[in-house]
């Protein structure tokens, strides 16, 4: 059998530069300077005097073959048939006349994409997967995304925010979709409910133990079965022991919250790389619209909007007016699940008399 | 058309509004296409979503399933509720490298496209989180002939388990006057040594790279990477003062230093009274801003090279951290220069192989054994860019100091020869 089957060629990660449009393999390295002339669109101007105009579109990510077919028609067509794909997803096409940009961008918009997301503007929020194929999903990811830029459409193609936004979302508190300047991500507030009949069969008991952040659970004979057991007042509901362990159940249809974070940065610019911080909790995980959770963030963006300078980030900007403006300005509450306790907690303590009044 | 079809009340919720839909997407494969195969999964899947919307739970659990000759690259799912949906009751996802920096042409997209509706469901997203064109939906038998075909011209598996991940590099040097290194060359240089380790899982967790040319950081690397390489450039930064007066001319001298001049996290630059920029290289810390704000006027120097991270990570186990300086500037020129680059990772994955706990990441070790454990390891000299200041504790045993002030004066008298040579 092994005989008949086909060796594969590790070929790892292909060479992008066949794929590149010509204009950029031949001015590689040697850009001068960049324009933005409107939202969605990016001119490079190379050295060389050659130029190289970019459309950025939004998409919905999860493409399906006549949206990706699509997309390929509308750069055959309307661009020079290359396509880059940004971090976030979005689709963007290079072309190397600025007669193409506008009747691009009339096409794109009428088949429905939507032409922005570059420089000071909302741009696509990265999610992950969630129920749609995750094995540990606590939401949808691709709904509340959805969701939330229907919403933001006006954000992402206009450049009226202080600086750009990057927002994200997770299903779990694994938290794939990463650092943002808002994030959307499940938090789970009830321990896991263990299915006892399961454990011995599935898990493999001591990676289990070993994965707990606050050392919580312990092996125990439940029924006369090996399996294991939560201490409960230790348990901090993060949902780690489920992925090596679907018995123990951490997704609540009603205990399963979204929380929203602020604040993450992964630029250097200005100051240093930051973490996202928490902000608010206890958001139900509202299918098919999560409303509530568009809410707090438009609230936020509001907020970030009115107060921000020009090229603050959030993260710059809450640094600038200081947390209790931030919570006043947002009218969210602040409570004690703001203060942080786990390890390194003390540097996130207030430990000066530095304080607006 | 599949025969019976699973009602959606709130999925159709979100084929409304403005943002292209999803589930307009998976629709029209399942009403649109003229395979049956592919209307009865899409129908399928559409099925358990809308269950999973009204539970508020999900049904996909993982398993076993790869290619011949690897061991990862692909993530199985299999459905719990696949007696209710029984066409997508196997749905796993193709993990598949992008071209370094993720750029396609129409054709090879669309030969992809072709591919894949062969094999497989014909949902499709480009990019997952790790850097991963992600091909969603294929039956246990499909992923290894969708495999076999596309691997024929040249596509191969990304990583998946306890193994050398999918690496990411910025637009970089293709199309961006910020750009400080070869990003995708340094990327294919990094990664592509490691082929065996991303296909066959054998480390103690996941081990990520990823290449910025800059400090902006695009790909994230710094957070998102286990060895984060990011472009920066050792001599002044290059101030054309034509462009920034023009820049003056055209916001106000106000705006420049509110927005400028006053950013500056090291104060190393002013305004001169003949509306000059000045620079205090020597203190400038590259932190991007100011050439942002103005990228005609100013743009990074000649003498180019990287920075390297190590250890950055999401919050399981103990924690988010950011990447640690390990190597504070390193040319990227000469094969010599990437060889030892790839070098330096071979050593980093070869300690924390041998080292690293179970499901630890790179960065946690760190964290447990101390930085200068992990430095001895890997034989990387200590530097104080590595720190953001020296020990505030005094609880610590010293008496090898008079040696490592030794090592210290040694290292500088050889760098003096060197420069001098």
């Amino acid at each position: 059998m092994a005989q008949e089957m086909r060796s594969p060629i590790e070929s790892g990660c292909p060479d992008a530069f066949q794929y590149m449009h010509p204009v950029m393999r031949r001015n590689y390295g040697q850009w001068a300077y960049h324009e933005d002339p409107q939202p969605g669109v990016l001119v490079h101007v190379a050295n060389s005097g050659e130029k190289i105009w970019t459309v950025r579109a939004g998409t919905q990510r999860i493409l399906d073959l006549y949206t990706l077919r699509k997309l390929c028609d509308i750069g055959d067509e309307y661009g020079d048939g290359f396509i880059h794909f940004t971090i976030r997803s979005n689709i963007e096409y290079q072309v190397a006349d600025e007669a193409k940009v506008q009747p691009l961008i009339d096409k794109l918009l009428k088949e429905g994409f939507i032409v922005g997301g570059t420089r000071n503007s909302v741009t696509m929020i990265s999610h992950t997967q969630g129920w749609l194929h995750c094995d540990i999903p606590g939401t949808d990811a691709s709904g509340v995304v959805k969701s939330m830029m229907d919403e933001l459409i006006h954000e992402f193609t206009s450049w009226e925010m202080p600086n750009r936004v990057h927002m994200t979302t997770s299903c779990c508190q694994i938290n794939c979709g990463g650092q943002g300047d808002i994030a959307i991500n499940v938090q789970h507030t009830k321990p896991p409910k263990i299915n006892h009949d399961l454990v011995s069969n599935v898990c493999e008991r001591p990676s289990v133990v070993a994965r707990c952040p606050v050392a919580a659970i312990r092996p125990a004979l439940v029924n006369g079965k090996p399996s294991l057991e939560v201490d409960e007042k230790k348990c901090i509901c993060c949902g780690a022991c489920y992925p090596p362990c679907p018995p123990m159940q951490i997704n609540d249809a009603e205990h399963s919250k979204l929380a929203i974070w602020v604040g993450g940065n992964h630029s250097n610019a200005r100051g240093v790389p930051t973490f996202q911080k928490l902000v608010a909790s206890g958001i139900p995980n509202n299918p098919p619209r999560w409303p509530e959770a568009t809410a707090v963030v438009k609230k936020i963006l509001k907020a970030y909007k009115e107060n921000a300078k020009d090229w603050e980030r959030m993260n710059d900007w809450i640094e600038r007016i200081g947390w209790p403006r931030f919570f006043e300005v947002t009218g969210l509450p602040f409570t004690k699940y703001h203060i942080d306790n786990w390890r390194g907690a003390r540097n996130s303590l207030n430990a000066s008399t530095h304080i607006r009044f | 058309m599949a025969k019976d079809i699973h009602p959606t009340p709130m999925l159709d919720d979100l084929e409304n509004g403005p943002w292209p839909s999803f589930i307009s997407g998976i629709k029209r494969l399942r009403d649109k296409h003229p395979e049956k195969r592919i209307n009865e999964v899409a129908n399928s899947l559409l099925g358990q979503l809308e269950h999973s919307y009204e539970t508020r739970k999900g049904y996909w659990k993982g398993g076993t399933v790869s290619v011949y000759g690897y061991g990862g690259g692909i993530i199985p799912r299999f459905s719990e509720v696949g007696d209710a949906f029984p066409e997508s009751r196997e749905f796993h996802t193709l993990r598949v490298q992008p071209p370094a920096g993720n750029f396609y042409t129409t054709d090879m997209l669309r030969q992809l496209g072709d591919s894949w509706e062969k094999h497989g469901s014909g949902l499709v997203t480009f990019h997952g989180q790790t850097g991963n064109i992600m091909f969603i939906g294929a039956s246990t038998t499909a992923t290894q002939h969708f495999f076999d075909e596309i691997n024929e011209y040249g596509w191969d598996l990304g990583g998946a388990g306890p193994c050398v991940r999918t690496a990411m590099s910025c637009v970089g040097g293709a199309r961006c006057e910020m750009s400080n290194c070869n990003e995708q060359g340094t990327h294919r240089h990094l990664v592509n040594n490691f082929t065996d380790d991303v296909h066959r899982p054998a480390l103690p967790y996941k081990f990520k790279f990823k290449v910025s040319g800059c400090p902006n950081d695009c790909q994230n690397a710094i957070e998102r990477s286990d060895f984060a390489v990011i472009g920066t450039w050792r001599d002044d930064m290059k101030v054309n003062q034509k462009e920034f007066k023009n820049y003056i001319q055209k916001k106000g001298r106000q705006y420049i230093i509110d927005n400028v001049i006053t950013r500056c996290p090291t104060q190393a630059i002013s305004l001169d009274d003949n509306d000059n920029f000045v620079v205090d290289n020597h203190n400038c810390v590259r932190c991007m801003h100011c050439l942002n704000v103005m990228p005609k006027a100013l743009h990074p120097g000649d003498d180019k090279g990287v920075t390297i991270l190590i250890g950055g990570k999401r919050t399981l186990k103990i924690g988010d951290l950011m990447g640690t300086v390990v190597v504070p500037f390193k040319k990227l020129e000469t094969e010599e220069d990437y060889e030892s680059l790839v070098e330096m990772a071979e050593e980093i994955i070869d300690f924390w192989a041998e080292n690293g706990l179970e499901h630890e990441r790179c960065g946690e070790m760190i964290e447990r054994i101390g930085l200068v454990n992990f430095l001895e390891g890997i034989g990387v000299d200590v530097d104080p860019n590595m720190v953001k200041h020296p020990r505030q504790s005094s609880y610590v045993r010293m008496d090898g100091w008079d040696e490592e002030a030794e090592k210290w004066f040694a290292r500088k008298r050889e760098e003096k020869q060197a420069a001098s040579a």
